[in-house]
């Protein structure tokens, strides 16, 4: 085939299937473009009116929120019994006081091994839509049982972990105020457990009160730093609102080899792509990113700004070069730990026997 | 030899395409605003194209894994449109890989 011809058909099958793979510069380059205009037409003030939080957590139909749901869940959460060797809790990775994550590069499983990706914090777990770096999981119903299952965490068949709590006595007590008529079950287990990560919210942070109309809730670099995440930085394409994240899912170019949402949706831009995580109290929650590498909050903006590391096809459109100053980065720290909210410490619960 | 293949194919897979087009085809647009798609469902005839423009500050990447109707637009940037033809009857799940909560339903009849 002669390349004029090539050229034709090759036009003509990528038309057809509506597919235009080799322009991903263009669109970087597009993406940037917009971005830089955009930042240009919105004021503070407009910024600020789209982090409102909202009053309170959202609960579907089907689970209403009840405290003794509420206890039943966080009962579950913290006793290591739902695990088979009978010594991992839901809170060994998702330790309140280290703001609900482990403070470790990569969560530890069953027999102390590593697993394959840090243990992202349940803050405002409650408002994603899906659940786990890759997403799997639709509902916290659905999540609240995987790591109870899988044999690389927790270990433990769901039908013998019904066993052990039915064994319990004081919990047939705490399961029937909860669900009244419903028996010990993967079902009211699950439901009990995404009650309470519904209700583990992070509080007012000082940015919370200067949306609220506080000027001097945080400082002047802050406020710097708060027009670069939105402006130049470009931060809050995938941080965005209140809570900080688009739910989303994206390729910012960490190496490696972990395939991420790809695994699950086998699109081409899903490829090494992971959730957006939420950026609330995220000074006190390193190491960062999925796989735990970036030591520092500095380490991260420094790897933004070079605009990632791996250059592959699946790399988000977004992630481009940024040319910040250090002044720059240095507001942009001082902003990030103005998310941060001074919590009351989490009361331990007394398990059933 | 491979030319005439190719030069007497390409006749033949356009107007296997336009005869799939019924005649008066409607275009719809669908926009992406707010990291939300304009509707959450539309209902269009067998032949109708849909346009999707991101009107969003950000890129999507609209897709469908609806068996007889998959699609994959890839990286879309903001401003930018792209046309899908829907050919076959039945409904059509629409969503932005990116952006999950972006969901449409595409009724064709």
């Amino acid at each position: 085939m002669k390349t004029p011809t090539r050229a034709l058909f090759l036009m003509l099958v990528l038309g057809m299937i509506g597919s235009v793979p080799g322009f991903l510069s263009l669109d970087r380059a597009k993406a940037a473009a917009n971005t830089a205009q955009s930042s240009r037409t919105l004021t503070r003030a407009q910024w600020r009116l789209k982090y409102v939080r909202p009053a309170s957590p959202p609960f579907p139909a089907d689970n209403l929120y009840s405290e003794d749901r509420e206890l039943l869940g966080k009962t579950l959460f913290f006793d290591p019994r739902l695990s088979q060797s009978g010594s991992i809790a839901c809170a060994n990775c998702h330790n309140p006081g280290f703001s609900w994550g482990d403070g470790l590069a990569k969560g530890v499983g069953t027999g102390m091994k590593q697993l394959g990706r840090r243990s992202p914090t349940i803050l405002n777990a409650g408002w994603s839509d899906l659940l786990f770096w890759d997403g799997r999981a639709d509902s916290l119903e659905l999540q609240a049982l995987g790591p109870i299952a899988s044999q690389r965490e927790m270990n433990m068949p769901l039908d013998a972990m019904v066993q052990v709590l039915q064994t319990i006595p004081e919990y047939k007590t705490l399961f029937a105020k909860a669900y009244p008529g419903d028996p010990i079950s993967e079902k009211t287990v699950a439901r009990a457990i995404a009650t309470f990560e519904r209700t583990v919210v992070s509080g007012q942070a000082p940015f919370d009160k200067w949306i609220s109309g506080d000027e001097n809730a945080i400082g002047e670099d802050a406020k710097r730093g708060f027009d670069l995440f939105n402006g130049k930085a470009g931060c809050a394409q995938c941080h965005s609102e209140w809570n900080f994240t688009d739910n989303g899912f994206h390729d910012v170019g960490l190496v490696d080899s972990d395939r991420g949402r790809g695994e699950r949706l086998p699109l081409e831009g899903m490829q090494f792509a992971f959730k957006t995580p939420t950026l609330r109290n995220v000074d006190r929650r390193a190491p960062y990113m999925h796989e735990g590498n970036e030591q520092t909050l500095r380490e991260v903006i420094d790897f933004y700004d070079r605009g990632g590391d791996a250059r592959r096809k699946s790399l988000s459109p977004e992630m481009v070069p940024l040319h910040l100053t250090p002044q720059e980065k240095t507001n942009l720290l001082a902003f990030l730990s103005t998310l941060t909210s001074v919590d009351k410490p989490v009361e331990f619960p007394i398990f059933p026997r | 030899m491979i030319n005439r293949i190719i030069f007497g194919t390409l006749p033949t897979i356009a107007l296997a395409t336009l005869s799939a087009v019924p005649l008066l085809a409607a275009d719809h647009e669908i926009n992406q605003q707010d990291r939300h798609f304009s509707q959450t469902e539309i209902t269009i005839k067998v032949g109708d194209t849909i346009s999707f423009k991101n009107g969003d500050e950000v890129t999507h990447n609209v897709f469908s894994t609806t068996p007889g109707m998959e699609f994959d637009l890839h990286r879309q940037a903001p401003g930018a449109s792209s046309t899908i033809p829907f050919n076959k009857a039945g409904d059509a799940e629409v969503d932005c890989s990116i952006h999950p909560r972006m969901k449409l339903l595409v009724h064709v009849k």
